[in-house]
């Protein structure tokens, strides 16, 4: 872990500083955070683009029905197709309505980490009954 | 010739001297915010050190009644169907005329079980010791959501009430085990649905609290206080913060299902054609009774390190400050818990070899099982390390601190066997695990609690515990709890198995072993029952004389480094903790450091080179400015 | 008395509670939150791992339409998604300062949750009435199981709006940043809300 030390500034009378957030708050500490923008119109852009997702939303959820359902696909092409676009779809709502695709490092970490441990979680004891014993 | 550590003299920047026996002015002495009513004080408290003291007495008074039923149960197993007036207390439907029958064998075994685990050391190791030290160590000024915070014992409390409540349940408490396997836990009686209950609860209160301790350990840490600066303490908090984060919600959902299918007669975990007493079911079936062991132990296994890690904490605290040097190659620990932690995950299944698992899922569990043994060790090979050539103070945290490591050993390394499945098929659910297990948890973690205990009771009230008391009660406790455990390895290996209610004796292989020790392990866990006198006594004399404002200690008695001593009164402030939070110039186990040679501790928040103006100097930010503040 | 305690109180100041932290780059909310989320992504994974080890278990399996609406849930799969949208467009506005928009975006976001929850309430009758329920069969409890938790989730949802709509909105006068952040941090959890949507929806119906 990369050593990020918040260094302490010079007081004037040698004693020790308490945390003072709003000292950094409008340098955001050098520290870039889209979800402080103070600019009206990057908000405004920002929103036109929650609508296009939107729209590319509603289309998947079509496409989806429409090819399991409508077309009645058998099962295993039917749990390829869903969970292709799901797994799209869910990108979506994850990098741009939760705004994942401009988080910091420190929330992706702790995510990559459990989308890891879930992984295992779902593997797991599914594999056990496919490699067992007498089968 | 290079000076020794123990050749120092200690005459260190030091708290002013405090009169000892004296009353010190009450606003110093206040535990809680002296401003607020009595139910915002007491009760429904958002101080994170009123909240952890009362993890700590609730969980204590858990431990001692969870204890007290393995007593009974020990009973039972010196003498099988022998009557005791003292089992007349649990009632005629378990215990007929004093005789304990083998159903409410179970009730006490699945209850001790339940309660020791998930009720006595979690909540002492991270609901107590966790809550009250963590923001004090890290310098902040209470936790990151001091009303979740509050929220989180009040859902424990009521955790723990509905988990007493099921002795008055209809057929008794639960009696499947800790472990509630199915099937038998889905058509047990009416207290196994009060385990359930009461286990969402216990989780949700895990949960929220694991939040709370990692954003507080990442967001509120003083200023020059990087992770590498952290006490181990804190690491691992923040390692079983987040091993009860991600682990603990799969046993919530797998609570759900036991919950759906005993309540709405699903059969998640049933199986076609069951046959209850002779009758066949009539539930639906196609059920699967693993995927309730593969979904308990994902949780449980990670559950056994969110027992240790706590006490590993503890114990380097200690140990660091009663040898007066810096802990070992102090990174490896760190890597070490990292380590622990991610593994943890990953080796839930080696609880389960004899399912008829397959030989590549069982390699895997095997392999990843034998590799989380190597860090464990490096961290007791760096404790032990660390005693090496170190001016050794034997104060009774000490004994508890030093006593741990070889039983922690002797718990880890028989835990091998147990790790590898060709010898597991011999020894499982024998009385070799429940040796295995217990000699981590007994003499391991309550030890390092007890010197928690030991070494925290004046930082929290201004007292020392008594040391004549201490160490009685140390000698004795070891000397006992050994006598309880050793012999059990050898019953294990025997093949006496666990969970019989008359320990053993039922069975021509196992019925010599079982005469010959099981009396005697009953003697050693009452007498170890008796040797906890010494504490009780200590504690309580030591308690009343706080309320009636006696201290007897100066804010830093240990002379220890961590932010906790140096930076904070004992009891710190009430509201805040510090009067100014502090600022961290170094690690955490400057002990004899050749960068201060007049002491032989240099705490983390003392300035070596302050900026020349008054009211600077060495001892800003300390106790003692903000006792003269 | 009483005004004087409040007064302490509220000095005891926890820092990076509105403004983030400089070096993490989050406010405590933020990443309390996503510690939540991370920990319901094990919640509803232990349920997904047990659908998949119950169906591939078993020998026969139903496919989602032949038990289930599908047109009723692709409706809601709709709905659902569009008050992920308003909830997002709920804290745009109030980032620009503009309260009446951010309190229509996010009414819009909880009728849009309450009708998900009509629907959801339309469907679990009609498989009552079809003498079906959690006890006839696998897919039955399955079905019942996950969706009644999410269900659960989207109740708890309906809830934070609420109070933020109403009660809660009191904040927006004495401290509007912090009101804000907690309409960003309660939009995360309807997100994730969401997102579990899309995964169970597919799974239970379409497969």
């Amino acid at each position: 872990m990369t050593e990020q030390l918040v260094q302490p500034t010079a007081s004037t009378d040698g004693m020790p500083l308490p945390a003072t957030p709003e000292r950094d708050e409008h340098t955001h500490g050098g520290v870039h955070d889209p979800n402080l923008h103070h600019s009206p119109e990057e908000i405004r852009r920002e929103m036109r683009v929650y609508l296009v997702v939107f729209g590319a939303l509603a289309a998947l959820t079509a496409l989806t029905v429409w090819a399991c359902y409508g077309l009645r696909m058998p099962v295993h092409i039917a749990i390829a197709i869903a969970l292709v676009i799901a797994c799209t779809k869910g990108f979506l709502v994850a990098g741009f309505f939760m705004h994942l695709l401009s988080e910091k490092k420190l929330i992706y970490s702790i995510l990559g980490l459990t989308v890891f441990f879930f992984a295992v979680l779902l593997w797991g004891p599914w594999h056990h009954f496919v490699d067992m014993i007498g089968k | 010739m290079p000076e020794r550590p123990q050749d120092r003299v200690a005459s260190p920047p030091a708290t002013a001297p405090v009169s000892h026996g004296e009353s010190i002015e009450a606003a110093s002495l206040h535990l809680t915010n002296p401003e607020l009513s009595w139910i915002r004080r007491y009760v429904f408290s958002t101080d994170h050190k009123w909240i952890g003291l009362q993890y700590g007495f609730t969980a204590l008074c858990f431990l001692f009644f969870g204890f007290s039923l393995m007593l009974l149960m020990r009973l039972q197993l010196g003498w099988p169907g022998h009557a005791f007036a003292l089992l007349k207390l649990l009632g005629e439907s378990r215990a007929p005329g004093g005789v304990l029958l083998p159903e409410g064998y179970n009730q006490l075994g699945a209850m001790h079980g339940t309660i020791m685990v998930f009720l006595a050391i979690v909540p002492l190791g991270v609901g107590a010791f966790g809550n009250y030290l963590v923001p004090l160590q890290i310098g902040a000024p209470d936790m990151a959501f001091p009303k979740l915070n509050m929220f989180s014992y009040w859902c424990y409390f009521i955790g723990g009430v509905i988990m007493l409540s099921s002795f008055a349940a209809q057929g008794g408490t639960p009696a499947s085990g800790w472990t509630s396997y199915v099937p038998l836990a889905d058509i047990a009686t009416r207290g196994q649905t009060y385990w359930l209950i009461g286990m969402v609860f216990l989780i949700t209160s895990s949960l929220l609290g694991s939040i709370n301790f990692i954003v507080t350990i990442v967001q509120l840490r003083a200023k020059g206080l990087s992770f590498m600066r952290l006490p181990f303490f804190v690491w691992a908090q923040f390692v079983t913060s987040f091993l009860l984060l991600l682990a603990f919600p799969p046993l919530e959902s797998a609570a759900f299902l036991q919950l759906m299918d005993r309540l709405a007669h699903t059969s998640f975990f049933l199986p076609s054609g069951l046959v209850v007493s002779g009758e066949h079911l009539t539930n639906a079936g196609g059920g699967n009774p693993l995927l309730w062991q593969h979904l308990f132990w994902f949780l449980a296994h990670p559950e056994v390190y969110v027992l240790i890690l706590p006490a590993l904490g503890i114990v380097t605290e200690i140990i660091a400050n009663n040898t007066r040097k810096p802990i070992w190659q102090h990174r490896w620990l760190i890597y070490s818990v990292l380590w622990i932690g991610f593994f943890s995950f990953i080796v839930w299944a080696h609880h389960m070899f004899i399912t008829g698992m397959g030989t590549l899922i069982s390699g895997f569990f095997q392999t990843t099982t034998m590799i989380i043994s190597i860090p464990s060790v490096i961290i007791l090979t760096v404790l032990v390390v660390t005693l090496w050539g170190g001016a050794i103070r034997f104060n009774t945290p000490m004994h508890f601190a030093v006593a741990f490591l070889p039983m922690f050993g002797l718990g880890g390394l028989t835990g091998l066997p147990l790790g590898l499945a060709t010898t597991d098929l011999h020894l499982h659910d024998t009385y070799y695990v429940i040796a295995h297990f217990h000699y981590v948890v007994a003499p391991g973690t309550i030890f390092a609690l007890f010197a928690g205990i030991y070494y925290w009771f004046p930082k929290i009230t201004g007292r020392k515990l008594n040391e004549v008391l201490g160490r009685i009660h140390f000698w004795l406790s070891f000397i006992f709890i050994n006598g309880v455990f050793l012999p059990m390895f050898l019953q294990g290996l025997a093949g006496v198995s666990r969970r019989l209610y008359d320990g053993g004796v039922q069975y021509a292989h196992a019925k010599a072993i079982a005469e010959a020790t099981n009396p005697w392990i009953s003697i050693s866990a009452w007498c170890l029952a008796a040797s906890q006198l010494p504490f009780i006594i200590n504690f309580v004399w030591n308690v009343v004389a706080v309320i009636r404002d006696k201290r007897n200690a100066e804010d830093n008695p240990w002379q220890a480094t961590t932010l906790e001593w140096a930076a904070a009164t004992s009891p710190p402030l009430a509201h805040g903790n510090f009067a100014v939070l502090p600022v961290v110039y170094r690690g955490p186990y400057e002990y004899s450091s050749p960068e201060y040679p007049k002491s032989d501790f240099l705490p983390q928040n003392v300035d070596l080179h302050p900026a020349a103006s008054p009211g600077g100097g060495m001892l800003a930010g300390t106790a003692v400015a903000q006792r003269e503040a | 008395m009483e005004a004087h305690a409040e007064a302490h109180e509220h000095v005891l100041e926890i820092p990076y509670t509105v403004h983030p932290r400089p070096d993490t780059g989050v406010y405590n909310a933020k990443l309390g939150i996503w510690l939540f989320l991370a920990s319901e992504v094990m919640l509803f994974g232990a349920l997904f791992s047990a659908y998949i080890l119950l169906r591939t278990g078993a020998p026969t399996w139903p496919r989602g339409w032949e038990f289930l609406n599908v047109p009723l849930a692709t409706l809601n799969t709709f709905i659902l998604i569009a008050s992920s949208v308003t909830v997002v467009l709920a804290w745009s506005n109030l980032r620009l300062g503009n309260l009446k928009w951010g309190r229509i975006f996010m009414g819009l976001t909880l009728l849009f949750a309450i009708w998900f929850l009509v629907d959801k309430g339309i469907e679990y009758r009609h498989e009552f009435l079809e003498g079906r329920s959690p006890a006839t069969n696998n897919f039955m409890a399955v079905y019942f199981t996950m969706t009644g938790l999410h269900g659960l989730h989207v109740l708890g949802g309906v809830i934070v709006f609420t109070y933020f709509l109403f009660p809660g909105a009191k904040m927006w006068k004495t401290d509007r940043a912090r009101y804000t952040n907690r309409i960003e941090v309660a939009g995360l959890y309807w997100h994730f809300v969401d997102l579990v949507w899309i995964f169970l929806f597919p799974s239970l119906y379409l497969m």
